[in-house]
């Protein structure tokens, strides 16, 4: 049995206040209990749910419909490098290929020393800037493999 | 063109309340309220304004099925989900600009006889997520949100909601799903959302970039903003323009700005000098055109005449050193991730695509793979709940209008000739 910290229940109790209906606030919900787990495992959609006053069948299925919950555990750092069309078109596939080398891992897997998760999205928005990725919550633009190299050096 | 939506995005703080109101911010509010509702829906739709989300539809006609009902409270809803691909036009306003945003809701809220509003802003925007709620609680600070805004009757409310990833949550009635808590799935018309929108009332949803333009039609007038641009669908736009350019980014320029202006001008031409072949003008589900195309007018009328659609206005150039195969295999590969997998024809239809498209793609191909692509794109078109699997075949179909001749030689010498090859894709 998982219980939320004293925060994140806070948290959840702000976001339910904008709405009229409390299951509202499950999306933030879920975005806070990742933000405490780093992730959201089965018993911690669970706790969720009970606080949000949903079953939990229903926050799993919320869960898995979007691709920015994790349902596994992830690296410290979550690499999401864009392969849409205008990263795709601007090299962002050698960009993966070199990432891939490089952590010597394959996309959607995590390092042994759990430092990095590679992850393959969708359009960030960045595409006057591309190829481009996300790093935690950090935008990076105009890649090359040298400029990753250099990026993934500064966060050791 | 002066720009009107990007004029300040620069100026440093814009983000900050004071800075704003000192660039003449939140002034359309003060003029607004004098006018009164009526009259400020009247100028919209004189203004000729139509969406920006990619239908296009006209704002002020879509406010006043709302204001007919007599059921409250009533919702707006700014859709921020920013989630066609190579679409970044909204960004600048979540980021930079938030109180742009803003000001045009509340003026927006105020026609419609709108008491609550969320933005409902993408996941991927987290920087977004904080400046909006910084913004949103300095305006509570400044009276400009909440009860008798400005001294005024009228009040507002206003919060943002963040999704989580998830392309399908920025089709409107799939939004509002999202926002009640639920998975974000299309919702069949009517009841309509006029009527039957947010918590079961009367909602409007509108594009970031829609509401924006609301307040300088209020404040510059209906005539001077409708004198801007084209007249089927008039007005300032930003442009992102991405791909093989020059200088990609984004651009605002009247509506009816042609492909040619965009692409040579503004994006300063081809990369390294290379040779076009091939435009998205509207954002990944709008079908593909040619250099033939290039003195198209960036509106709703031409493009569509042309056999695409505007969209969210983000044009993706790609030069000869592009393969038009991978592309849409690429294309197919985000719509078959989106699909919500509702019906069996976008859900089924978008897998099989994809595998064939990589199959052509990897030297794979089969001379009868083509039929099964145009047999699939006919069974998925008027055979689905929603938009998003008509979107799925504009790629396909229009590549195989222009450029079968690349598919066919991908089957012919089996493989790309580029040396690309299509991943295998979770
Ligand atoms: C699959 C799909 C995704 C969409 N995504 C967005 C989006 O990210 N942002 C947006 O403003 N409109 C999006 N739309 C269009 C909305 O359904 C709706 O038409 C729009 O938000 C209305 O605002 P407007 O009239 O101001 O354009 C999408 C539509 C579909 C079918
Ligand atoms: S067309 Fe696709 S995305 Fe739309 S409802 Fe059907 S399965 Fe879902
Ligand atoms: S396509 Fe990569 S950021 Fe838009």
């Amino acid at each position: 049995m998982i219980t939320l910290s004293e925060n994140t229940l806070q948290e959840i109790e702000k976001a339910a206040s904008k709405y009229v209906d409390r299951k509202s606030a499950l999306m933030a919900a879920l975005w806070a209990a990742q933000a405490e787990f780093g992730q959201l495992s089965p018993d911690v959609i669970k706790a969720v749910a009970e606080v949000i006053g949903v079953s939990s069948a229903h926050a799993q299925g919320l869960a898995t419909y979007h691709s920015l919950y994790w349902k596994k555990p992830v690296g410290k750092y979550v690499i999401m490098l864009c392969t849409n069309i205008a990263c795709t078109l601007m090299g962002a596939e050698t960009l993966l290929e070199h990432l891939e080398k490089k952590l010597g891992i394959h996309e959607g897997e995590t390092t042994p020393d759990g430092m990095f998760t590679l992850q393959e999205v969708e359009c960030i928005g960045s595409c006057g800037n591309a190829p481009a990725m996300v790093i935690n919550e950090t935008f990076y633009y105009d890649l090359t493999a040298e400029k990753i190299d250099g990026i993934l050096e500064g966060l050791k | 063109m002066e720009k009107i939506l990007l004029k300040n995005i620069d100026v440093t703080n814009i983000n900050d309340i004071d800075v704003y109101i000192a660039h003449d911010g939140y002034k359309s509010l003060d003029k607004a309220f004098q006018m009164g509702p009526a009259a400020v829906l009247e100028e919209v739709k004189r203004s000729g304004l139509r969406g920006r989300g990619g239908a296009w539809f006209p704002a002020g006609m879509k406010w006043q099925f709302c204001v007919e009902v007599n059921k409250f409270p009533k919702y707006l809803i700014a859709n921020a989900d920013e989630g066609e691909p190579a679409t970044f036009k909204d960004r600048p306003f979540l980021e930079k600009d938030p109180h742009q945003l803003i000001e045009g809701m509340i003026v927006s809220a105020y026609a419609i006889g709108a008491s609550k509003g969320y933005i409902y802003l993408r996941g991927e925007y987290p920087t977004g997520y904080k400046v909006l709620n910084a913004a949103i609680d300095q305006a509570y600070k400044k009276n400009m949100l909440g009860k008798n805004i400005k001294g005024s009757d009228f009040s507002f409310d206003l919060a943002v909601h963040r999704g989580a990833g998830a392309y399908i949550c920025g089709e409107a009635s799939a939004l509002i799903e999202s926002l009640e808590g639920k998975r974000g799935q299309f919702r069949v018309r009517p009841p309509y959302m006029a009527t039957h929108g947010a918590f079961g009332m009367p909602t409007v949803v509108n594009n970031v970039e829609t509401l924006v333009n609301v307040s300088h039609i209020i404040n510059g007038g209906a005539d001077w903003w409708g004198s801007i641009g084209s007249k089927d669908s008039p007005g300032p736009k930003v442009f992102g323009i991405s791909g093989h350019l020059q200088k990609p980014g984004l651009y605002e320029l009247p509506m009816g700005v042609t492909l040619r202006e965009l692409i040579y001008e503004h994006g300063g031409g081809i990369k390294d000098g290379k040779e076009l072949k091939a435009v998205i003008p509207g954002g990944v589900s709008t079908a593909m055109l040619t250099p033939e195309h290039l003195d198209i007018k960036m509106d709703v009328k031409s493009l569509q005449a042309a056999g695409s659609a505007i969209g969210s206005g983000a044009t993706t150039v790609m030069s000869e050193d592009a393969c038009v195969v991978h592309m849409v295999w690429r294309a197919m590969a985000f719509f078959y991730h989106e699909s919500c997998g509702r019906c069996t024809p976008c859900r089924e239809g978008t897998d099989w695509m994809v595998k064939i498209l990589a199959r052509i793609e990897n030297g794979e191909g089969r001379t009868e793979d083509l039929k099964i692509l145009e047999d699939t794109c006919h069974t998925i078109h008027n055979n689905c709940f929603c938009p998003l699997g008509e979107g799925a075949v504009n790629p396909v179909l229009s590549g195989l209008k222009y450029f079968r001749a690349d598919f066919e030689e991908h089957i012919r010498t089996r493989g790309c000739p580029k040396g690309l090859r299509a991943r295998a894709r979770h």
